[in-house]
C-alpha cells in the first residue's frame, strides 16, 4: 500500500471518530448543553472532515461539510440561535454527513438531489444580512493532492520588458514574527539571480541597535523573466511590515544582470538569523534524506499506540489457547506421577497456570473496544425510529467504557438496532397514551452495558407500557405456538416473542416490520455464547438484558462425567451442585420428573439420555444434581454421574470440522489429551422440556 | 542538517499528510495535537519552523502561537498557520498573535515546501 493510500484509510478511520463528536456535540447542545466549547467540538469536526476530504477531492463530502460548517460557524459565532428544529436539521445533517463519508468511502453514488435539499435547508438558517462575509459566498474549491507532481517549475514566460527593480525598506519590528529580510532575500534568488544592494545607513551607532529590530534595506535588480506575481508572492507575509516597491526599469537591452553580489554587513543585523547569505542554495525536495527523518520523526504521539492486524492477535489467541492446554496437560502428568501438592513442582504449576491466565487476560483485552462506537450508533437508529413512529424518544446511554471484544461489538449491532427499533416501535406507547398515563410525552429507551461476574450485561430497556402479555398469548395460539388451554407463567409469555416467526404489532409498521423477527435476535446472541432475557412490568415498561462471555474462545467449565464420558458444562450456567435425597426426587410421568430443592420443584434433566448415551434412568441413584439457570431465569437440574473438577478450556468449534450438534456448544481438548463435549446447556434443558410437560407441576 | 518541522494540529489526517510530504522533502518533523501538546513538544525538540493548525481542542492556533512568541528563546522562529479558507479575519487575527504567515488548506506538497522555504533555510 502506498502512503497516500494509508493517509486515505486514516481519514476514513478518524472520520468515524469525528462523527461520534459530532453526535455526541449535537446530542448534548439539542438537551440544553450551551457550553461554548460543545458547538466548538462540533464545528471543529465538521470542519476537520472538511479539510481532509478537500484533499482528496471528495467533492461532495466537501461541498456538504462546507455549508454545514457555515452554518454552524453562525452558531458559534452567537449569530444564531441552536434552537430545536435548527438542532434537528443538524443532527439529519451529521447522519447525512456520514452517508457521504461512508459512500466516499467505497466509492458509491451519492444522492445528488439530497445534498442540494439539505444545503438549501442549512441555508434558510442563514440570515444573509448578518452572515460573516467570509461564510457567504465563498466557493471551496479542493484541491487534491498530487504527491506525485515533480519539483521543476513551469518554464517563464519570455521577457519583453525591462528588468524588476525592487526596494524593500523593512520597518523595525519585522522580526518580531518571524520573518526575516535574509529568507526574502533567499527565496527571491529561487525566482532567479539578481543584483543587490544593502543600505546600511541606519545601523549607524552600533551601541544603539537593538538586536530584535530591522535596520537593513534593500535594492535589488531582477531578471525581466520574472513574474510580478511570483516576487509579491515572496512578500505574501511582509506586506503589512515593510515598505514595498516593485517596478520595471526602462525595457533595456541590457545583457544579463552581473552575477549575485551580496553585500551585507558581516555581523550585527543578523544576530536574530544566524544562517549566512551565501550557504549554497540546497532548496527542493531531497528524497535521499527522507529515510533518516522518517526515523526522527515518528517518536512524538501522545499516546502511542500500533496499528496491528487483526490476524495477528487471532493468531495469539490461538497460541494462548494451546498454552492453556498444555498448562493443563502438565497438571496432569504432575497429578498422575504422584506429586503431592505442596511440592515445589505442583507449586510452581500453579503459577504457571496463574500465569496463563493472566497472559490470556492481556491478550484478550487486546481485542477488547469500548462499547461507544456501537452505542453511539443507536441513537442515529432511535432518531430514525422516532421520525418514523411521531413519537418523542430520548436515548440515554450508560457504561459506554465497558469493554468488549471485537467481534461481539460487531455482531452486536444488527441485534441491537433491532431490539433499539422495537422498543420504539412495540415498547412506546404513542404520545396520546403516554399523556392518558399521565407519563412524560417523551419515551425513554435506555442502554446500558456493564460487567458482571465475568460477563458483560448489555440491556435495552423502554418505559413504554411493558408486554401486552393477553395479547402475546392470543396471537401465539393464533399462529399455533402454544394450545388454547396451555397455562403458561409471565416469563413463559414473554419467551414466546423469541418464536420463530412472532409479531405483536397489530399492523406490521415500517419500522419493525423488516422481515426480522426477535428469534433471529436470539439466535445472533447464541451465537455468540450469550442469552436474552426479557423482565416486563405493565404500565412501566420492559427490558431486554443480553449477558456475553467476555470472550469466545476460553471458558470456564466445570469437567464432569455423565455416562461415562467427560463433559464441560460451562461455569456461567451453573448456580450450584448437590446430592439429592431420594425422597425429593418426584416421578410425574415415564419421562418427567424433578427434584425438590429448598420448596421448588425443579425439572430434572436426565443428560445422559437427552444426548442418547443410554437409556433414561429409571431410578436417580447416587447421582449428583448440577443445578443450572437458563436465560429466562428458569433453573434445571442437570443430572451427572461425578463432578471432577473446574477449569479454563479453550473452546473448539465443532461446527467447522464436524457439524451442528444439538445440545453440544462445541468441544476441548483436556490434560490428558482426551476431547470433551461442552454442553449447551439451553438446548439441553429446552429439549428436555419440549418432551415433558412439566410446567404444571412447577 | 535538515530543518526541523513542529507541525500542529488536531487531525490526525492532516498530520500525516504533513508529515509525509514533509519527510519526502528531506525535513525532520515533529508533530502534536493540540497547542499544549505542542508547547511540550517544542520543548523537547526545539523546532526551527512552526505550522500550526487554528481549530484546535484545548489550546487553538492562537493560543499557542501567543504562548510561543511568549518565550524568549522562540521569538524569531517562524510560525505557518494553516488555515481552510483564505479567511482574511483569521489570517489577522494569527498575525495580531504572532504569526508569520499561513498556509491555506488543502495544500499542495510543492505549495507547502516553497513556503517553508520562504520563512527559514
Amino acid at each position: 500500500m502506498d502512503t497516500m493510500d494509508e493517509i486515505r484509510e486514516t481519514f476514513f478511520l478518524e472520520c468515524e471518530d469525528l462523527l461520534q463528536d459530532l453526535e455526541t456535540g449535537l446530542t448534548a447542545i439539542r438537551d440544553g448543553d450551551r457550553d461554548p466549547e460543545k458547538v466548538n467540538s462540533v464545528f471543529r469536526a465538521v470542519h476537520s472532515i472538511k479539510g481532509g476530504a478537500g484533499a482528496f477531492a471528495l467533492n461532495d463530502l466537501v461541498r456538504f461539510a462546507h455549508k454545514f460548517e457555515t452554518t454552524l460557524d453562525e452558531v458559534r459565532a452567537g449569530r444564531l440561535e441552536p434552537q430545536t428544529d435548527l438542532v434537528a436539521l443538524f443532527l439529519r445533517s451529521a447522519d447525512f454527513l456520514a452517508d457521504l463519508v461512508a459512500s466516499a468511502q467505497s466509492g458509491d453514488q451519492v444522492d445528488g438531489e439530497q445534498i442540494d435539499h439539505l444545503i438549501s435547508e442549512l441555508e434558510s438558517f442563514i440570515d444573509s444580512d448578518n452572515a460573516a462575509p467570509s461564510a457567504e459566498n465563498f466557493v471551496f474549491e479542493p484541491i487534491a493532492l498530487d504527491f506525485s507532481l515533480d519539483f521543476d517549475a513551469p518554464p517563464p514566460p519570455p521577457a519583453e520588458d525591462g528588468d524588476w527593480r525592487i526596494t524593500i525598506s523593512p520597518h523595525e519590528n519585522l522580526f518580531a514574527r518571524g520573518n526575516d529580510s535574509v529568507m526574502l532575500l533567499r527565496a527571491l534568488r529561487l525566482l532567479g539571480d539578481y543584483s543587490v544592494t544593502c543600505d546600511w545607513s541606519d545601523l549607524f551607532f552600533l551601541d544603539h541597535m537593538d538586536c530584535e529590530k530591522s535596520y537593513l534595506k534593500w535594492s535589488l535588480t531582477m531578471p525581466a523573466m520574472v513574474t510580478e506575481t511570483a516576487i509579491r508572492e515572496v512578500f505574501e507575509f511582509v506586506e503589512d511590515e515593510c515598505d514595498l516597491k516593485i517596478e520595471r526599469t526602462a525595457v533595456s537591452s541590457a545583457p544579463r544582470p552581473a552575477p549575485v553580489e551580496t553585500q551585507t554587513p558581516s555581523k550585527p543585523a543578523l544576530a536574530a538569523s544566524p544562517q549566512a547569505l551565501h550557504e549554497d542554495s540546497d532548496h527542493g525536495p531531497s528524497t535521499a534524506a527522507s529515510a533518516d527523518a522518517n526515523g526522527k520523526d515518528a517518536g512524538k504521539a501522545p499516546k502511542a499506540t500500533v496499528r496491528v492486524e487483526l490476524d495477528r492477535v487471532d493468531r495469539l489467541i490461538n497460541l494462548i489457547g494451546e498454552l492453556v492446554i498444555n498448562q493443563s496437560m502438565l497438571s496432569q502428568a504432575v497429578f498422575d506421577a504422584g506429586f503431592p501438592p505442596n511440592s515445589p513442582l505442583a507449586g510452581g504449576l500453579d503459577e504457571f497456570k496463574q500465569l496463563t491466565r493472566d497472559i490470556q487476560e492481556s491478550v484478550m483485552s487486546i481485542r477488547a473496544q469500548p462499547v461507544k462506537p456501537l452505542f453511539q450508533r443507536m441513537s442515529r437508529i432511535v432518531r430514525e425510529a422516532s421520525n418514523a413512529t411521531r413519537k418523542d424518544v430520548r436515548l440515554v446511554t450508560e457504561g459506554e467504557s465497558t469493554e468488549v471484544d471485537k467481534i461481539v461489538i460487531e455482531r452486536l449491532s444488527d441485534p441491537l438496532t433491532h431490539m433499539i427499533r422495537n422498543a420504539v416501535d412495540h415498547g412506546l406507547e404513542s404520545r396520546e397514551k403516554r399523556e392518558a398515563a399521565g407519563k412524560p410525552r417523551e419515551g425513554v429507551v435506555r442502554l446500558s452495558a456493564m460487567h458482571r461476574s465475568g460477563r458483560v450485561i448489555i440491556e435495552v430497556s423502554d418505559d413504554g407500557a411493558g408486554i401486552n402479555r393477553p395479547r402475546v398469548r392470543q396471537i401465539a395460539i393464533e399462529k399455533g405456538l402454544i394450545s388454547a388451554d396451555e397455562q403458561l407463567t409471565d416469563g413463559e409469555i414473554d419467551n414466546l416473542l423469541f418464536m420463530p416467526g412472532f409479531s405483536t404489532a397489530s399492523e406490521v409498521s415500517n419500522l419493525s416490520g423488516r422481515g426480522v423477527g426477535m428469534d433471529v435476535v436470539k439466535k445472533s446472541i447464541q451465537a455468540l455464547g450469550g442469552r436474552v432475557s426479557i423482565v416486563s412490568v405493565p404500565g412501566q415498561g420492559s427490558s431486554f438484558i443480553i449477558s456475553l462471555p467476555l470472550t469466545l474462545a476460553i471458558l470456564d467449565g466445570m469437567v464432569v462425567r455423565i455416562a461415562g464420558q467427560t463433559t464441560i458444562i460451562p461455569l456461567t450456567d451453573i448456580v450450584e451442585t448437590l446430592k439429592p435425597k431420594p425422597e425429593d426426587i418426584h416421578y410425574l410421568s415415564t419421562e418427567g420428573q424433578v427434584v425438590f430443592i429448598r420448596g421448588a420443584f425443579v425439572p430434572l434433566v436426565d443428560v445422559g439420555a437427552t444426548l442418547g448415551y443410554r437409556a433414561p434412568l429409571t431410578k436417580v441413584d447416587n447421582q449428583i444434581v448440577v443445578l443450572t439457570q437458563t436465560e429466562d431465569s428458569a433453573l434445571s437440574a442437570l443430572l451427572v454421574d461425578e463432578i471432577f473438577d473446574q477449569r479454563q478450556v479453550v473452546i473448539k468449534g465443532l461446527e467447522e470440522n464436524y457439524g451442528s450438534v444439538p445440545g453440544i456448544a462445541a468441544a476441548t481438548i483436556l490434560g490428558d489429551g482426551r476431547i470433551a463435549l461442552i454442553l449447551d446447556v439451553d438446548r439441553i434443558v429446552s429439549r428436555k422440556s419440549m418432551t415433558a410437560d412439566l410446567s404444571e407441576a412447577a | 542538517m535538515s530543518l526541523r518541522i513542529l507541525a500542529v494540529d488536531d487531525s490526525r489526517t492532516m498530520r500525516d499528510m504533513i508529515r509525509l510530504a514533509l519527510v519526502e522533502a528531506g525535513f525532520e518533523v515533529h508533530l502534536a495535537e493540540d497547542g499544549i501538546h505542542g508547547l511540550e513538544v517544542m520543548d523537547a525538540v526545539n523546532p526551527q519552523v512552526i505550522i500550526t493548525d487554528i481549530n484546535m481542542p484545548r489550546m487553538d492556533g492562537f493560543g499557542f502561537i501567543e504562548a510561543v512568541r511568549a518565550r524568549e528563546d522562540y521569538k524569531g522562529v517562524p510560525i505557518l498557520t494553516l488555515t481552510t479558507e483564505s479567511a482574511t479575519e483569521l489570517k489577522q487575527r494569527a498575525r495580531d498573535a504572532g504569526a508569520t504567515g499561513w498556509i491555506v488548506k488543502p495544500f499542495n506538497k510543492e505549495k507547502l515546501i516553497s513556503i517553508i522555504h520562504r520563512v527559514a533555510a
